[in-house]
């Protein structure tokens, strides 16, 4: 084990000498959700968009068709709003977490 | 037909099963740098001390073309043996028949085997190396792991069971080594997960490969599913033979006393641990400078190293070291180290095995992946086990003991029986910097020069509770002791503890914060 210099991690104002795991290191910084994206909670294919940029959305309006784990899962709108963007196209396949439309 | 005759018959019988799937699939397994299913066997166990059973056990499966296979033993080797001259019962998996699959035969010679295990309070060693179900066998090879999965249940804290993963093992089989204390992994052989890349490529659109996905690095750094890492099949099976010179035969049993041998000259204890909380050292070094022979046997080393855990003697006793690592990640208290320090400590209290501790944290790791991935609950293991364990503690407070990861660490509240502290100890409710900063915040906030009056009030705090005599003036502390007597007070502490006897009032079992 090589002893990387300079790593230092700091616990309640008191700056430690010693060495990070990649764990820590590449962890991800938190992002607080936001309401008006719709976003593929699980990998899968969009099977089906229900809206269009323009369109107005109630709460609870079914939005996009995620097609992951044999399910064809409805994803719904959290507000109501209008449809600022649709960031995806039917049959594409996304990651988890992509942000497949926005709504404001 | 003569007696002679008859016996000549057998050895051609018995010939033709130590053969396996046959020459071909042999040649193929040591292709891929892996013994046969005997061999490895051989290898664990003392020379000439392994006797096999159900050798001639066939499968009566008769759907897809079954019942015109042959399959020697059903694709598994099981039967007895001794290690350092004690017994263990052994299985194989011989992936040379069917691809070491699972049919309801082959899992009844595994219960069976388990079964003698248990009946006789001996150790169990599996050795997996199996594509998986047999497919064409449908629910009975379901059933056959699920007999597997109950018998490791109720085997565990009864008799050490050891797993080997020498090959595939994956989907529902990975449970068995999962219920297992200890799993042994061979670098590019070992394999293991729920879901192979091909379903996750297909389902998830990920792609990856099957050593990145589930090879032995990945369980022993990552995923901490697997306890011993080696590069060769030698190398495991010399850990295997070593592990088990540790332990006892079953929870009844207390595990072997050798002779005591001094630690190797040249540790200079005083010199290990700098002064200065914030610099690093590495613990393991305190370990071997007090242990036997200075002999340590490390266990889940590549696996949250912020935590260090493993086995040596004391006195020739075998103890189960748990101690704070300052060299990884300050030696925190997270997840995966919490996870880790906590089944060592149940381990050890199962088997009589008694635990020594080094304290030497700043605390719990800081962050919102820690707290959303729940270091409340797995924290919360590291204070169950301690609490529960009637073995005998011992507690070595190095240096830093902050806050809740001085409670945490085997402290006098969760009953360690001795707590030591070398001078340097700083026993407090966190250290001196964080402390000023919330006691005396105003004070800092309105002062003509904050940063000298912080200063200032670090420096007295320090003075007045960084030090190990605050904890010794109530008791929480035994001994405030200097390093050099450090072993000749554990040691001590051993010996009186030999007949601790220790009731909890009776429970059908806990509900620790799995």
């Amino acid at each position: 084990m090589e002893k990387k210099e300079g790593d230092r991690l700091i616990i309640d104002h008191t700056s430690y000498s010693t060495r990070l795991s990649r764990r820590f290191t590449s962890r991800k910084p938190y992002e607080p959700p936001v309401a008006g994206r719709i976003q593929s909670f699980i990998p899968g294919t969009v099977v089906e968009l229900l809206v269009k940029t323009g369109d107005t959305v109630k709460e609870g309006d079914d939005v996009v068709i995620l097609d992951a784990m044999k399910m064809k899962n409805r994803l719904k709108s959290h507000i109501e709003g209008k449809v600022v963007a649709v960031n995806v196209s039917s049959g594409d396949r996304v990651a988890k977490g992509a942000v497949l439309v926005e709504i404001a | 037909m003569s007696l002679e005759k008859k016996i000549s018959e057998l050895r051609e019988k018995r010939e033709k099963m130590l053969l396996g799937g046959g020459e071909e699939a042999i040649v193929k397994q040591k292709s891929m740098g892996k013994n046969t299913a005997r061999e490895r066997i051989m290898a664990i166990l003392d020379a000439g001390s392994f006797n096999e059973y159900d050798m001639f056990v066939e499968h009566d499966a008769r759907d897809f073309g079954m019942d015109k296979k042959i399959l020697p033993g059903d694709g598994v080797v099981i039967g007895t043996g001794t290690i350092h001259g004690n017994p263990v019962a052994i299985f194989a998996q011989d992936f040379t028949v069917a691809g070491g699959s699972l049919g309801l035969m082959h899992s009844r010679k595994i219960t069976k085997i388990m079964d003698y295990a248990l009946n006789m309070r001996i150790p169990l060693i599996g050795i997996n190396d199996s594509g998986g179900a047999r497919i064409q066998e449908g629910v009975n090879s379901l059933a056959g792991y699920g007999e597997i999965f109950f018998r490791n249940t109720i085997s565990s804290g009864v008799i050490p069971q050891i797993s080997v993963i020498l090959g595939p093992c994956a989907g529902g089989a990975v449970y068995s080594p999962a219920l297992t204390d200890f799993v042994f992994v061979v670098d590019n052989i070992s394999k293991m997960f729920i879901t192979g890349p091909e379903v996750i490529k297909t389902v998830l659109g990920e792609e990856i490969s099957m050593e990145a996905l589930g090879g032995a690095r990945v369980h022993c750094e990552t995923s901490g599913n697997a306890h011993f890492f080696s590069s060769s099949e030698e190398e495991c099976f010399n850990q295997i033979r070593r592990l088990i010179s540790f332990i006892p035969g079953n929870n009844e049993m207390k595990a072997a006393v050798t002779e005591t041998l001094p630690p190797e000259a040249g540790y200079e204890i005083e010199k290990i641990v700098p002064a200065d909380p914030t610099l690093p050292y590495d613990v393991r070094e305190v370990i071997r400078a007090v242990a036997d022979n200075s002999d340590f046997f490390e266990i889940q080393e590549m696996f949250a190293r912020n935590m260090v855990i493993g086995f040596g003697r004391l006195g020739g006793r075998t103890v189960g070291f748990v101690a704070n690592q300052p060299l990884e990640m300050a030696g925190v208290l997270d997840v995966d180290s919490s996870d880790k320090a906590a089944r060592f400590i149940r381990y050890c209290d199962a088997f009589s095995i008694p635990l020594v501790t080094f304290v030497d944290l700043p605390g719990y790791l800081p962050g919102v992946d820690q707290e959303h991935a729940g270091v409340i609950r797995h924290g919360a293991k590291v204070l169950y086990a301690y609490s529960e364990a009637t073995v005998p503690k011992l507690t070595v407070i190095l240096r830093k003991a902050y806050g809740g990861g001085y409670i945490a660490m085997s402290s006098r509240h969760l009953r360690a029986d001795f707590v030591f502290a070398w001078p340097g100890a700083e026993i407090a409710v966190m250290g001196p910097e964080g402390a000023a900063n919330i006691i005396f915040r105003r004070e800092i906030a309105s002062a003509d020069d904050p940063g000298e009056m912080r200063r200032q009030k670090v420096e007295e705090y320090r003075e007045k509770f960084a030090n190990p005599y605050v904890a010794a003036s109530r008791g929480y502390v035994d001994a405030v002791i200097e390093p050099s007597e450090t072993r000749r007070l554990l040691l001590h502490g051993l010996e009186v503890s030999v007949s601790k006897d220790v009731h909890r009032p009776w429970k059908k079992h806990g509900i620790p914060p799995f």
